[in-house]
């Protein structure tokens, strides 16, 4: 497993322990996530991809009950330690859903979110951030004249490209996406996967994904959980051509999971 | 035991029993809603001629009924019909109590959803169903023994008026109005709020500027149904507002409002006299006044769906 830690590195998760009450959701985790670099997350129902996932901007802390041990260094600063600036870390590691899940806004009014309530105020400010979130997700042609419309208006694919946008409109470094296409049909799909492929250029991309396809054609690496532990961790095409573990091999044969 | 029939057969048998059920059923609940169908249209039609009789009938102009301030029906030389300080009246205590309850039932609402969920709700929950259960008589004789020698010697006047009327008011309509808009806050999904969170932004910020744009138009429902409660409850506003024909100029005047003057007139007025038919008006104004309560909510729930 590489897991040399360089200059590269945007996240570094050392030994991570997470419990939901009782259950061990995930087990030791050693997971260095590189710089401009798409991570895939793949494994079975279960298997912590979302938990882990969520640890990274600490959205975790939302659910009860949850005790967590270890280091998850972003940028060198853990960020389980008490003293960390929340807001910031969440500027910083933009999330997207499983399923689009825009406000029940304007177009507009969703991408500014973000810069609005991070204190952007010029309106000129505004409107050249939303529409450069707009276009990094190809969504601008399509939307330009109707920017002030309800966004619960656009399709389903439309909808998820929106969230992205909003997510980019805070200008992270780091996406996290989990499930991003799962609810989407083809065409939305592969729209999605071309558009994790530009902005691989510009952020560090994590995505959690059940379609192995997908994690082959999106990710530079790919882990493999099972029960709360990460098997594997390699680049993509070494996992899907010679995995090292004999379980990740089941796993993307179809053997399981 | 009953003997298992082949599947064919049972299915043919169980399809006649439900046909025949599916009958009785049908009937049952359209014979329900054709009698409360009936009930609603016999008593517009009934309050719309009587409401309408001092107009046409009595030669009461409506104009002087609804703008004037003079109500002195009893005099016999030259009696008055203005309704306009009852008028006036109800509306004032509607949108007051409004004014007061509404702020505190969505704070309380949010409080419960947002901020404090799990003890929050325990607490709040069974306050709100015991507020709803106190019968309107009982309020209004907490506001007659306390309220009012409170107003009195803290405040001044008589005690007896618009704002003790506000208080009261605004006391009953604040479980309606906290229990609808708390349906508003629980029903929104889990996805906006994760989606705010994510996107750094704080507890306050994601309740101010994502979750009650979102609740808007149920939170509105809310507020109007309340108001519609303080516009058609009599008892409790009577006891406490003091009820005079005048025209209040100060929230410490003793008023009246157009309940208040029907439940204390229709005693001791003759049924078919020009003052029992004002009454009727009074009660017509009440109706219109639910109607368009209606329209409104109608209005904030199909823009609730539109979303
Ligand atoms: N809020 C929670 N409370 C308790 N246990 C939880 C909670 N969320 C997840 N779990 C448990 O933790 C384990 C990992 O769940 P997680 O949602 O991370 O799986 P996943 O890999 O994302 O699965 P899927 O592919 O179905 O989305 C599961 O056993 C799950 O039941
Ligand atoms: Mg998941």
């Amino acid at each position: 497993m590489s897991t040399i830690t360089t200059a590269r590195t945007v996240f570094d998760i050392k030994d991570l322990n997470l419990w939901y009450g009782n259950h061990h959701a995930l087990k030791k985790i050693h997971f260095p996530i590189n710089k401009k670099e798409v991570t895939a997350i793949i494994g079975p129902s279960g298997c912590g991809k979302s938990t882990f996932i969520k640890t990274l901007n600490l959205m975790i802390n939302y659910v009860p009950n949850v005790k967590m041990t270890g280091e998850i260094n972003y940028n060198g600063q853990n960020i389980l330690n008490e003293k960390l600036d929340l807001v910031e870390l969440r500027k910083n590691v933009g999330m997207v859903f499983q399923k689009g899940n825009p406000f029940p806004q304007s177009i507009y009014d969703n991408v500014a979110y973000g810069p609005r309530i991070h204190g952007t105020k010029r309106k000129t400010h505004l409107d050249e951030i939303v529409t450069k979130s707009l276009m990094d997700v190809a969504l601008w042609d399509e939307v330009k004249d109707r920017l002030h419309t309800p966004a619960l208006g656009l399709s389903g694919g439309q909808q998820q490209r929106l969230c992205i946008a909003r997510a980019l409109a805070t200008k992270p470094d780091v996406l996290l996406m989990d499930e991003p296409t799962s609810a989407l049909d083809p065409i939305s799909t592969l729209k999605i996967e071309e558009l994790i492929l530009n902005l691989k250029e510009k952020y560090t991309i994590v995505i959690v994904t059940h379609n192995m396809q997908q994690a082959s054609r999106v990710s530079d690496k790919t882990a493999f959980f099972l029960m709360g532990e990460l098997i594997e961790l390699d680049d993509t095409s070494t996992i899907f051509s010679n995995p090292a573990d004999e379980r990740t091999e089941g796993y993307i044969s179809g053997r399981f999971g | 035991m009953e003997k298992i029939m082949p599947a064919k057969d049972r299915l043919l048998k169980s399809g006649k029993n439900g046909l025949g059920n599916e009958m009785r059923g049908k009937v049952l609940v359209i014979l329900c809603a054709v009698i409360m169908i009936s009930v609603t249209i016999s008593i517009t039609i009934f309050l719309g001629t009587k409401g309408l009789q001092s107009f046409i009938k009595n030669g009461v102009s409506p104009i002087e009924f609804i703008t004037s301030t003079k109500w002195n029906p009893t005099n016999k030389a030259n009696p008055e019909y203005g309704a306009f300080p009852f008028i006036f009246g109800s509306f004032a205590v509607t949108f007051l109590s409004a004014l007061v309850a509404a702020p505190l039932g969505i704070g309380a609402a949010i409080f419960m959803t947002e901020i404090a969920p799990s003890w929050g709700k325990k607490i709040l929950q069974p306050v709100i169903e015991l507020l709803v259960g106190i019968p309107s008589v009982v309020y209004g004789f907490i506001g007659l023994s306390v309220l009012v020698p409170f107003i009195r010697e803290n405040i001044g006047g008589l005690g007896f008026s618009l704002l003790a009327g506000t208080i009261v008011l605004s006391i009953m309509i604040l479980p309606t109005i906290t229990s609808i808009a708390t349906d508003a806050m629980s029903s929104l999904p889990k996805s906006l709020r994760e989606g705010s969170y994510a996107l750094g932004a704080t507890r306050w910020q994601t309740i101010r500027k994502v979750l009650i744009p979102a609740g808007l138009p149920t939170l509105l429902t809310a507020v109007i149904l309340g108001m519609a409660r303080a516009f058609g409850e009599a008892l409790a506003v009577q006891m406490v507002i003091g009820n005079v024909r005048d025209l209040p100029s100060s929230f410490l005047d003793a008023s009246a409002t157009l309940t208040t003057i029907i439940t204390l007139n229709m005693g001791h007025t003759t049924y078919g006299s020009v003052e029992n038919n004002t009454l009727w008006s009074m009660g017509l104004i009440l109706l219109i006044m639910s109607f368009v309560f209606i329209i409104l909510i109608r209005y904030f729930s199909s823009r609730r769906k539109m979303q």
